[in-house]
């Protein structure tokens, strides 16, 4: 368990010192919130095709936030085990960035066991699991109040049928939007 | 006329456990062995084409499902107001007998009647009458095996209990009440969630539950009868777990929402929530002992899931089992003197049992995924989840592991038993 929230601080840490660089990347969203409906005047430019003047192109950060985390809303486990691995943390990062982007968004992290044990208490180690994904993210300044860490124990299984393969397939959370 | 000595000396020694409680225990070993079953002989009741239920054929059953008695053929006409030739069934091997009647009173209700024989004596044991709904007929007839268990062994028959469990059918989670037999199922709740963890209020009118239908898990109240029911925690995070107090006043319950899961205990109406316990591993599956004075629980505090008791109010926690790295789902029997649970032997998930005087405990299932062990209201069962042909089954075993049954047989996956009180309201 010690070791457990140890390797989670630092991973989480880690990441931390890895979002510094991309604070800039925060920094544009106010230009971005602007409505389409009121559009800036655009400088004309010389090209076969004609444009008109007023037109802007928008960069909607939280629409690509989205879109970059769409086949990223998924940590897996190993056995027995609540650590983050070290290869999601650009999972983790991406969330943390579309959150903090946007501070009205929020996550349910549902975490899953495999099959095997008890139903309360695989719903606590689900429930541990969850919590680790909300501590990496809360570590990354994602607001507490934006992720909910909630377990479904082993009753959702991703996969049905038993085995190693299976079983590593249902060990995980799901970060899904509220 | 030996046969007559033993049979006797049978039915005579049931009577002696019913007065020595210290005997209980060499009552089900006999019963284990299936040498000595007491013959009893239940005749078809008069008219019972009135009843909607063949009442002579579910006592017959419940009586002979126990372990305690073998039920013998019994053909002719008999009702409660016979006199019956008890040199006959003397000559059929029959230690007891049981006739009776059904008649239909104006109002609709059934008026179901019998009477219990002891044949080597040639005397009546006991008489009685019920006027029961024509939907209660099948409760009348567990209700007679209840009375008939009772008088032959001392200890009260827990046929006219209910059972609370839950199905799965596809996507179709369902909360079902049925009777301790497995008969007359009626669903409580349908939901496209899982649904976990039912506990029957002492009142006997109410179940507590987990529900995921929200999205995650929260603990809400029903009550059996009207459908009525409340949410009774539903904080940031999961709950989960939820254990009566035996005054029925509280619950004991699961959070996540300070982190972590840790053990609570709340007011049945929601109010006056308060934890219980500190720590910074898993706390869960909290079960009152029959006295309300302890609470034991599920914690991982010492690296894998072991069993601890506390005080009720909470306080220090003593680790109770030992025996090996994974034990879980404690259920206290209503003695207070047995603790079942699930301990994990290599890959298998098997039933146990632990003498809570003497520390000792013993495994009673070969199998390899059992789960949720939960008591008869009169402590002789264990109803526990288990997995056969690889479909999940309810089974009920005896203390001692040596009589067990399979409860239901349905098409649908069977989890999570609980066994409710002797009151049904």
């Amino acid at each position: 368990m010690k070791l457990t929230r140890y390797a989670l601080t630092l991973i989480a840490a880690a990441a931390l010192a890895g979002c510094q660089s991309t604070v800039k990347l925060d920094e544009p969203a106010p230009v971005e919130t602007r409505q389409p409906e009121a559009p800036k005047p655009a400088q004309a430019q010389n090209t076969t095709q004609p444009v008109a003047e007023s037109k802007v192109a928008t960069i909607d950060l939280n629409a690509q936030y989205t879109e970059q985390v769409r086949d990223k809303r998924v940590v897996y486990f190993d056995f027995d085990s609540d650590v983050v691995k070290e290869e999601y943390r650009p999972l983790i990062d991406l969330h943390a960035k579309r959150l903090n982007n946007n501070k009205k968004l929020a996550l349910s992290l549902e975490g899953n066991t495999d099959e095997r044990g008890g139903r309360e208490y695989n719903l606590a180690l689900g429930q541990r699991r969850a919590e680790a994904v909300a501590t990496s993210l809360t570590l990354l300044g994602v607001g507490a109040n934006q992720v909910e860490a909630v377990s479904f124990g082993k009753e959702r299984p991703a996969v049905q049928g038993s085995g190693e393969e299976a079983w590593a397939k249902n060990r995980r959370v799901e970060l899904k939007d509220k | 006329m030996l046969a007559s000595v033993t049979r006797r000396r049978g039915l005579a020694a049931l009577a002696s456990f019913a007065a020595a409680p210290a005997f209980a225990q060499v009552r089900i070993d006999i019963a284990g062995v299936g040498g000595t079953r007491v013959p009893v002989a239940i005749v078809d009741f008069a008219d019972e084409s009135k009843s909607p239920q063949p009442i002579a054929a579910i006592i017959r059953a419940d009586l002979e499902r126990s372990g305690l008695f073998r039920s013998i053929d019994a053909p002719g006409a008999l009702s409660e107001t016979s006199s019956p030739a008890f040199a006959d069934w003397r000559a059929r091997q029959a230690d007891a007998l049981v006739a009776g009647s059904v008649n239909r009173l104006a109002d609709g209700r059934l008026d179901i009647r019998f009477k219990l024989w002891d044949v080597v004596k040639g005397a009546e044991i006991i008489g009685q009458a019920q006027a029961v709904h024509a939907d209660d007929a099948r409760l009348a007839a567990h209700r007679i095996a209840d009375a008939v268990y009772e008088k032959l062994t001392g200890d009260k028959g827990v046929f006219a209990t209910r059972m609370a469990y839950v199905t799965k059918a596809g996507r179709r989670f369902s909360l079902v009440i049925a009777d301790a037999d497995g008969e007359g199922a009626k669903v409580a709740l349908a939901s496209p969630e899982p649904i976990i963890s039912p506990a029957w209020a002492p009142s006997g009118r109410e179940l507590a539950y987990v529900s995921f239908e929200s999205g995650k898990a929260t603990v809400r109240i029903q009550d059996i009868q009207t459908g009525t029911r409340r949410v009774l925690a539903d904080f940031k995070g999961t709950n989960s777990a939820p254990a009566w107090s035996p005054d029925g006043n509280q619950l004991a319950l699961s959070l996540s929402r300070d982190g972590g899961t840790q053990l609570f205990v709340i007011n049945r109406d929601g109010s006056g929530l308060r934890r219980i316990a500190q720590s910074s591993a898993i706390d869960t599956e909290a079960c009152y002992t029959p006295d309300g004075s302890k609470i034991y629980f599920v914690s991982d505090r010492g690296g894998g899931p072991q069993i601890y008791r506390m005080p009720a109010g909470g306080g220090a926690a003593e680790r109770v089992t030992f025996n090996g790295s994974y034990n879980i789902s404690p259920a206290i029997s209503p003695d207070g003197r047995t603790m079942a649970y699930v301990t994990r032997i290599g890959g298998a998930f098997r039933l146990s049992v632990m003498d809570l005087g003497t520390g000792q405990t013993q495994q009673i299932s070969e199998a390899n995924d059992d789960e949720s062990p939960a008591f008869a209201p009169n402590g002789r069962l264990i109803v526990y989840a288990s997995r056969a042909g690889g479909k999940e089954v309810l089974m009920t075993t005896t203390l001692d592991g040596k009589i067990k049954t399979p409860l239901l047989v349905t098409l649908a996956e069977v989890r999570e038993p609980t066994w409710g009180p002797f009151t049904r309201q």
